[in-house]
């Protein structure tokens, strides 16, 4: 059944990404009263080619390969680079913080769209109306 | 990784906001108390902060993966005012009292802060949780 296979495609990958990178945003909002708290977030491109691995992507082979993004982890997390620093060293900031949960929250809904999408008309395919 | 780990973060989070706001609540209700000595003078007590990191997380088996937790309750370091009251009770042999070194202005700013940041993390919860209705919702499409 190639139909349903990969029924969801990339975005069953993508929504489980969002979801990484809402909650990372979320730990930031929950830490902004923090001392030396450092903000971070989801390089969502890096994480999303990670989990795919396509073969057309060039990949980093050796541990001394360069990547894009200068403080990138492992796990495609970076630190935000805040805009004012505080006397406690925190790099939350508040309304940025809330901007970028605004933007993810909408983000995931788009991909649950496309998922909705996907759903219904496979629906559609088998019911043959 | 899921929905849940948003709603434990989140909930740390409220969790201290609140011991901020009832610690703030405490200094302000003892703003007005003395005492005869600077030692026994009420010093307002201020929650410090302490976010809970993944790799602690996982070798303490926690259910939430990066939250925030009060570490501890420090005193303010600011000196306890001196004043001249002989007639009060508790002077000392010079006819001073120690009063509480609690500012209200800074205990108003604290209390305004503390309540943004509950706030902040209840939007949190709440887009969180209307994502996860509609994530629940696909099967209906």
């Amino acid at each position: 059944m190639k139909l349903l296979d990969n029924a969801f495609g990339i975005h069953e990958q993508a929504l489980r990404v969002r979801t990484t990178r809402l909650e990372t945003i979320g730990r930031n909002i929950a830490n902004a009263d923090t001392p030396n708290y450092k903000a971070r977030d989801i390089d969502f491109k890096a994480v999303l080619n990670r989990t795919v691995q396509t073969d057309s992507q060039m990949v980093a082979t050796q541990a001394n390969h360069m990547t894009r993004g200068d403080m990138t982890q492992p796990d495609g997390m970076k630190f935000r680079v805040p805009f004012n620093t505080a006397f406690d060293g925190n790099t939350v900031e508040s309304s940025v913080e809330q901007a970028n949960y605004g933007r993810a929250a909408a983000d995931y809904q788009a991909t649950l769209n496309f998922l909705e999408n996907r759903v219904s008309s496979i629906r559609r395919a088998l019911k043959g109306d | 990784m899921s929905f849940e780990n948003i709603f434990g973060v989140a909930g740390t989070a409220l969790n201290a906001q609140i011991t901020r706001m009832n610690a703030t609540a405490s200094n302000l209700a003892n703003a007005g108390s003395v005492a005869s000595t600077e030692k026994e003078a009420f010093r307002a007590k201020r929650p410090v902060f302490k976010a809970l990191m993944d790799a602690q997380q996982a070798n303490a088996g926690a259910p939430y993966v990066g939250g925030v937790k009060v570490d501890r309750i420090e005193d303010d370091p600011a000196p306890a005012r001196r004043v001249s009251d002989p007639t009060n009770p508790l002077a000392d042999k010079d006819g001073y009292v120690y009063k509480s070194n609690v500012s209200e202005v800074t205990e108003m700013v604290e209390m305004m802060a503390a309540a943004l940041s509950y706030q902040n993390n209840v939007e949190v919860i709440n887009t969180a949780r209307q994502l996860m209705m509609r994530t629940l919702d696909i099967t209906k499409a």
